[in-house]
Formats: C-alpha cells, sequence, structure tokens
C-alpha cells in the first residue's frame, strides 16, 4: 500500500510534469487563461491518463516492441475522441471553453511520455497511480498556473473579483503573460524543492 | 505472459486487434452521443432565440427565412404571435473581426429596435475585443445598442463619426460588432418587408 501512496506523490511533486518534467507545455500555456480552464483542462488530461495507463500497461505484452507506439497512440486518442463526444453531448459549457483543446490532450507529450516509461514497463495497479498522481500534479500546475495568470491579468480568481479589472496586466491574460508566469513559477517551485529536500 | 516477438505477422494482428477494437469503441460512444449532441445544439439554438427575440409562439426555426448580405448568409427566425410579426432574430456574423469569425444572434422588435443580442462564437483577443458580450449592452457612457434603433442611431463607432462607443482598444472588434448588427438589421428589413411591415432604413455616418 504505501508503494502506491509513493507512486501518486511522485507524479505531484518531485516528478511534477510541468513544473519538473516540462512536458505538455502547448496544453500548460494554451490553455490556462483563467483558474477554470486549467482546473477543467488538467482534469480532463488526468481522466484520459488514467484510462490510458491503465489500458497501455494491460495490453502491454499484446503489443509487439516494433509498434508499441502506434498502438500507444491509438489507444490514447480513442480515449480523447471519446470523452470529446462526451464532453460536447452533456457540457455545452465546457465545450465552449476548451472544445478547440481536448483534441489536442492526444499529442501532449504527457500521455505518451508516462506510456513509455511506465505503463509499458510495470503492473495495471502501479501503472493507474502513476497516472492519476500525474494527473493530480498536472491539474494542480495548471490550476495555479491559469489562478496566478487570472488574478494578474483579470484581478479576478475562479471568476469572483479581488480587484477592479482596470487595475489587471492584460499581458498576463495573453500569451507572453503565460510564458512569463510560467517561468516564475516553475523557479518558485524549483527553490521550494530544493530547500526542502 | 511471455511478450510477443516482433515478427511481421505478430505486429500486424496486434496492430490490427487495437484499431479493429478501438474503432468499434468509437463506434458505440459516437452513436452513443449523437442524439444528445444534436439535442443540446438545438437547444441552444432555441434558446438564444429566445433571449433575444420578442415573445412568440411560433416555431422561429420552421419559419426561418435566409438571405444574403454582402456575400454572407444571414437567418432570420422571425417571432410570431397569433399569427402576426412581434419582430425577429437575426443569426449572422462577420469576418472583420480582429482573429477569425464573430457570428452573432441579434433580436429586434417589430420596429426593428435592438432588443437583446448573443454573441455565439468569437475568437477576438481575451480581455479586449472578447468582452463584446457584455460591453455593448453596459449603459454606461454611449455602449450600450441594447432599445436603440438602427434607423435613428447611426451603428457606427464614434472613431467612424457613429453614435456607439467602440471598446476600448479594440476597435476593429467594434466595428465587426457594429457592422454584424447593422447586416442584421438589414436582414430583417429585407423580411419584414416581404411580411408587409415597413421599417425605416438604417441611418447612416453624420
Amino acid at each position: 500500500m504505501k508503494n502506491y501512496w509513493k507512486l501518486i506523490y511522485n507524479g505531484i511533486v518531485p516528478g511534477n510534469p510541468v513544473f519538473v518534467l516540462l512536458l505538455g507545455m502547448c496544453a500548460t500555456l494554451g490553455t490556462t487563461s483563467s483558474a477554470m480552464n486549467g482546473l477543467m483542462m488538467g482534469v480532463a488530461t488526468a481522466a484520459v491518463l488514467i484510462c490510458s495507463n491503465a489500458v497501455i500497461s494491460a495490453i502491454k505484452n499484446l503489443v509487439p516492441d516494433k509498434v508499441r507506439i502506434p498502438a500507444y497512440i491509438v489507444v490514447i486518442a480513442s480515449f480523447v475522441t471519446a470523452l470529446q463526444l462526451v464532453i460536447s453531448a452533456y457540457m455545452p459549457a465546457l465545450n465552449a471553453s476548451l472544445g478547440i483543446f481536448i483534441p489536442l490532450i492526444v499529442v501532449n507529450c504527457i500521455l505518451l511520455g508516462r506510456a513509455e516509461a511506465f505503463a509499458g514497463k510495470n503492473p495495471v495497479i502501479d501503472s493507474v497511480c502513476d497516472g492519476l498522481g500525474c494527473g493530480i500534479g498536472f491539474t494542480f500546475a495548471l490550476t495555479l498556473l491559469g489562478g496566478v495568470r487570472e488574478i494578474l491579468g483579470t484581478g479576478k480568481i475562479f471568476g469572483s473579483e479581488i480587484f477592479p479589472e482596470d487595475y489587471g496586466m492584460l499581458i498576463f491574460v495573453l500569451a507572453p503573460g503565460a510564458f512569463l508566469a510560467l517561468g516564475y513559477l516553475i523557479a518558485i517551485v524549483n527553490r521550494i524543492r530544493k530547500t526542502s529536500c | 505472459m511471455k511478450k510477443l516477438q516482433s515478427t511481421l505477422p505478430n505486429m500486424i494482428l496486434s496492430l490490427g486487434a487495437i484499431t479493429v477494437i478501438a474503432g468499434a469503441l468509437l463506434g458505440a460512444v459516437y452513436s452513443a452521443t449523437k442524439e444528445p449532441i444534436a439535442k443540446m445544439e438545438k437547444e441552444q439554438q432555441v434558446e438564444a432565440i429566445r433571449q433575444v427575440a420578442p415573445p412568440f409562439d411560433n416555431d422561429p426555426e420552421a419559419d426561418a427565412w435566409s438571405t444574403d448580405i454582402d456575400g454572407r448568409p444571414f437567418i432570420v427566425y422571425p417571432a410570431m404571435k397569433g399569427g402576426k410579426l412581434q419582430g425577429a432574430a437575426v443569426k449572422g456574423g462577420s469576418m472583420n473581426g480582429f482573429a477569425g469569425e464573430i457570428i452573432v444572434m441579434a433580436g429586434f422588435t417589430l420596429d426593428g429596435t435592438v432588443r437583446d443580442y448573443q454573441v455565439l462564437s468569437q475568437a477576438e483577443t481575451p480581455g479586449l475585443g472578447s468582452k463584446m458580450q457584455l460591453w455593448f449592452r453596459d449603459p454606461a457612457g454611449a455602449r450600450s445598442v441594447l432599445d436603440k434603433n438602427p434607423s435613428q442611431t447611426a451603428f457606427y463607432v464614434s472613431k467612424d463619426s457613429g453614435d456607439i462607443d467602440a471598446i476600448t482598444a479594440a476597435t476593429i472588434s467594434s466595428r465587426a460588432f457594429l457592422e454584424t448588427l447593422r447586416d442584421a438589421y438589414d436582414a430583417y428589413l429585407t423580411y419584414a418587408k416581404s411580411q408587409g411591415v415597413e421599417v425605416a432604413p438604417a441611418k447612416q455616418q453624420s
């Protein structure tokens, strides 16, 4: 049991996909214009990651080594497409704000990265824990980045006002602000990691 | 179980099986969600019409009438009560925004006064042009287009000697939005004429 907690913890702090592994930057920068968008994108990615990790780990012995990458991509793409259909059918608001980014989960390197590095070599339950950990880590990073950008850019957090929007720095809602905010967050997180371990 | 070797038959079998299973599962999900998705899209459309058009008891989508304004399709959803025209919701768009297409559902009362509007889709700059859904209903200054009649108020930004205040730092988006409203008004005007209702032509820049 201890082992599983360690696997989950590893994805959240020491091996955080965004702040430490620097994976999935495209989705990270593109979708985090607000805390809510970041959270939703994180949850969607985590759901796909857990499912794809489980399935890939289950079929790893049935897939010859030379064709493992296309096989993994088909598994991941199937889950993403299914997720997209479900979201557009039952969650129209989410579909409106994240619609174009959902298909991009397919090419998010976190998914293929975890499939290659972990799920392809480990048992199913371990892989699910790894997916859960990385998913939580990714969601946490995206929500944090989205929150920082939302506060600095519009003076709001999760849509509720902290200071008037007129004092917001618009650049943080736009693309350049995403790079700035992410750079500083990575620096801060790594500083904290260095001093605490 | 031992891992399968990378021989040609093994690879073909394995990939083939995976794609067939994935295809079958996706087909199942697609057919399961097809109806809810279509229903959701129709509901959003009906909801937008209900919100902007005057109260009606007909089916505006069944009575829809479409026309071309400057080469772009505009669809008029007439709002009738007891068979009499009350106004309409007009869906149309513009490509002249800052980024991509702007699609607006605009509601007009019988004499062409703007009752309400909904921005259905836009890809303007976040924080600037994307404010159009709220800006043009803000009572401050001359921002609002609500309860204004394009035949008395020139639906141009004040920079182009019109009567509407543009979104701060987003004049291009504002121009495209007002252009859409003007074209929607023209579409409504043409439709109203075909129904025997005369609506005054839009006011131009002073």
